[in-house]
């Protein structure tokens, strides 16, 4: 490749070997605008290949000007406030997503959307957000910690590192409280907790996608409220399952979410389980809710959440926590191509391309969850408006069958036909 | 009037394999303890006690048990005793017939018995020599504080990490292609004649099967006319085509407690959020006290004492299931049940009309030497044969 440089409004290359690199993206640029993508990517991992095999995406060096940038928090960190994007420019984090990533804010923020939500529409509409355990910022919430922890005689808390750091707090070391649930369900004795994911394309007006893949993660060790001190069996992250004595690296400890749905299904009937899902989709939407007035909502931000939900006996699901750079690092063969079409799907839904029209309701396997109200499978028009039954358009654990939809999707025009 | 005799002669077979179940005293206490509803009138009485059975679901109960006993029968039928009197006819038959012996009329061909015989012969000593080899009996009882020990475990007994290197299975599959390759009837002249057709395949004994026309009528369900679950359910397809119909008749058979009927609606498919019931229902099998308690049994069999066989059980599902990307959740479940399983003497039954014969192991009751089935359900586990589980 050649050596690039700027120079006023023109790219020069000073190699002949990079010379017929740089007329393709010269004739790409002149052509329409913007069929040949320029990317830049920070992370080693799936997403990489994702970049690299997309059609017409070429990567940039360090001190290039790129259309799309697939970074990590620290870069973005350093970098956000004194870069200047084009309108069509897009990034994969909002500036302040800690506001949700981090287990204290999500949770203060959660606090206050849910008080308000009771002083406007009283306590039943405020009851929709008891999704999230009891949680207390230390040493900041120590007393009320403490005062909680008192009143609730024989309750477990864990405490929990916050892994993502403010620029405030760089040098503090800061923990989260958070109540135990202590009847969590259980398959066969194991705990899991499940893997969901959610990408929000902007804020205002809150525009959310839900992801039909995700998994389960299993615990190793058999779930026992009396061996609570072995720190392998509450831990469902597969990175920390692996140094477990135990641990077989060729056996797996995830099930894929469609998978999870029919073992549920099977066991409680349908109608539960719709019911669960749909408990599910509240916690997405009103956790982002809760979150809307603070983000900074840049039209080039995107970003794409890891959300972690824990069922408990009762088949209600629990907000554990809500993930910006979800691992995009594989287990297995099957999950690397999971996390490959999620990806991919991404990138289909940001749509550098231009090839939406912006009215989808599905791209691959995302479904538009909502659009700055509830969206509904069934298309809402005069004929329909009375109707009572109105199902929500998420498929979280359904078929995936992204390849056809994207196929049709994806059509290019038929050519006019010649009168 | 032969087919009323032969039909009156089922009729009578299968009330007498019910007689004395515990469905037959269920009836009985029902009927008993229904006397002394209002409904229920001494002029009427049959009438009112029928009504009553039949209202409260006994019947279908009843019904089940029937349709799964006609199911059975069928093979039962050629083994079971014929009655010995036979109506005169003309003088010139014979009085009475021969009675064929039950191997014969379990297994007409006598290659295969042959087979069969020296295949069970095998197995059994393959059984019995790695018995001898590691030393290890092929039952024994648990000494106290082992029993206490397996019985706190039970739930998981996949914590367990002995040391089964020594074991190996009795049979591989492999073994056992190697003994059906070899089958020959020797009636069929296989040598000549060497064509693609008369050598097409691995087995070489000549089976009879139903051909595609025939297959096309025993699978009617199954024709492209047809709508069925896991194609017709899928993708885009709306559920007001066949679903939602479907699922609806569904949860209908299910309510109804047919047992016949859950079986010929399976036949398109089981939604998932039924699979459960309908399975209950086409198996017969209840969550009754009893049955809870007959798994009770089994479980002290299983703790008190231990089978040679238990270790090859446990090796085939420690190097499977655990390390399955979807099972290894059940591990646990499946030593429950296979152990449980081995013990349960109910399920030498079907011998009764398989031309197989259960192992047998010798036990000393004082100075005699006794035969018994090894393990008790005649069943010898195989590499893999959890998976049929």
């Amino acid at each position: 490749m050649g050596q690039w440089q700027k120079s006023g409004n023109c790219l020069i290359c000073d190699s002949t070997n990079g010379l017929l690199a740089a007329v393709t993206v010269l004739l790409c640029l002149l052509r329409d605008g913007r069929s040949c993508i320029r990317y830049k990517c920070g992370l080693i991992n799936t997403i990489q290949d994702v970049l690299r095999q997309r059609p017409n995406w070429v990567e940039v060096k360090d001190d290039e000007e790129w259309d799309f940038n697939w970074c990590d928090v620290g870069w973005l960190r350093e970098n956000f406030d004194h870069t200047y994007m084009e309108e069509h420019v897009r990034i994969n984090h909002f500036r302040n997503h800690y506001e949700l990533t981090r287990k204290n804010l999500m949770v203060k923020n959660l606090k206050r959307y849910q008080k308000n939500l009771e002083r406007d529409f009283g306590r039943t509409e405020a009851a929709r957000c008891d999704f999230f355990p009891s949680t207390f910022a230390l040493p900041s919430e120590y007393h009320l910690f403490v005062e909680e922890f008192n009143r609730s005689p024989g309750s477990t808390w864990i405490m929990k590192p916050d892994s993502s750091r403010s620029e405030e707090q760089k040098d503090v070391e800061n923990y989260v409280a958070q109540r135990y649930i202590e009847n969590p369900y259980l398959i066969n004795g194991r705990k899991f907790d499940l893997r969901v994911y959610v990408l929000v394309t902007s804020y205002v007006p809150l525009k959310v996608w839900l992801y039909r893949d995700g998994f389960a993660r299993f615990s190793s060790t058999r779930f026992s409220l009396t061996t609570i001190d072995d720190k392998y069996m509450h831990l469902t992250n597969v990175s920390v399952q692996k140094t477990a004595p135990d641990y077989n690296p060729e056996k797996g400890c995830k099930w894929q979410m469609q998978q999870l749905r029919r073992y549920l299904t099977a066991k409680h009937g349908r109608e539960m389980i719709e019911t669960l899902f749909k408990e599910m989709d509240n916690i997405f939407v009103r956790s982002l809710q809760s979150v809307q007035k603070v983000i900074i909502n840049d039209k080039h931000c995107i970003e794409l959440y890891g959300y972690d939900i824990l069922l408990d006996q009762n088949l209600k699901p629990w907000l554990i926590e809500v993930n910006a750079s979800p691992s995009h690092t594989h287990s297995s063969q099957e999950d690397y191509d999971m996390k490959y079409r999620l990806l991919e799907d991404t990138l289909n839904v940001v749509d550098m391309e231009g090839r939406l029209t912006g009215k989808e309701k599905r791209v691959g396997g995302y479904d538009l969850m909502w659009n700055n109200g509830p969206v509904y499978r069934e298309d809402v028009n005069l004929q329909t408006f009375g109707s009572l039954c109105f199902t929500a358009n998420t498929h979280l654990g359904c078929v995936n069958d992204r390849e056809k939809q994207l196929c049709q999707l994806l059509k290019p025009f038929p050519p006019q036909r010649k009168l | 009037m032969e087919d009323g005799s032969e039909f009156s002669q089922s009729v009578a077979q299968i009330v007498q394999r019910l007689r004395g179940s515990s469905l037959h005293s269920q009836l009985e206490r029902q009927a008993k303890d229904c006397l002394h509803r209002p409904e229920i009138k001494l002029e009427s009485l049959k009438e009112d006690v029928r009504n009553f059975l039949k209202t409260s679901g006994w019947e279908k109960k009843l019904q089940n048990a029937v349709y799964r006993e006609l199911h059975v029968s069928v093979y039962l039928g050629s083994a079971a005793e014929t009655p010995s009197r036979l109506p005169l006819i003309s003088p010139q038959l014979p009085t009475c017939r021969p009675k064929a012996p039950a191997e014969h009329l379990k297994e007409p061909l006598a290659y295969m018995r042959k087979a069969q015989a020296s295949w069970e012969k095998r197995v059994l000593k393959s059984l019995n020599s790695m018995s001898t080899e590691l030393e290890v009996p092929l039952a024994r009882k648990r000494p106290a504080a082992e029993q206490k020990e397996l019985a706190n475990k039970w739930n998981e007994m996949g914590t367990d990490e002995p040391d089964l290197s020594r074991f190996r299975p009795v049979y591989a599959p492999k073994d056992f292609l190697e003994v059906l390759i070899s089958l020959r009837n020797p009636n069929h002249d296989s040598c000549e004649d060497v064509s693609t057709r008369s050598h097409w395949g691995l087995i070489q004994v000549p089976l009879n099967v139903r051909d595609v026309p025939q297959l096309r009528k025993a699978y009617s369900e199954l024709s492209l006319s047809m709508g069925q679950l896991g194609i017709d359910d899928v993708g885009n397809i709306h559920p007001d085509l066949f679903e939602g119909d479907y699922v609806h008749v569904g949860k209908k058979v299910v309510a109804e407690q047919d047992s016949a009927a859950a079986q010929q609606y399976s036949r398109r498919g089981c939604p998932t959020g039924l699979r459960a019931d309908l399975w209950a229902l086409i198996l017969n099998s209840t969550n009754q006290p009893q049955d809870v308690m007959h798994y009770e049994q089994l479980k002290a069999g299983v703790i008190q004492h231990g089978l040679l066989v238990d270790n090859l059980v446990y090796k085939d599902v420690k190097l499977t299931a655990s390390n399955d990307d979807y099972y290894f959740v059940f591990e646990d479940f499946l030593y429950q049940v296979l152990l449980c399983f081995s013990r349960d003497t109910a399920v030498l039954e079907h011998f009764k009309y398989n031309s197989a014969t259960p192992p047998k192991s010798f036990v000393h009751v004082g100075d005699e030497e006794r035969a018994v089935v090894y393990p008790p359900n005649g069943e010898l586990p195989f590499r893999r044969s959890h998976q049929f589980q």
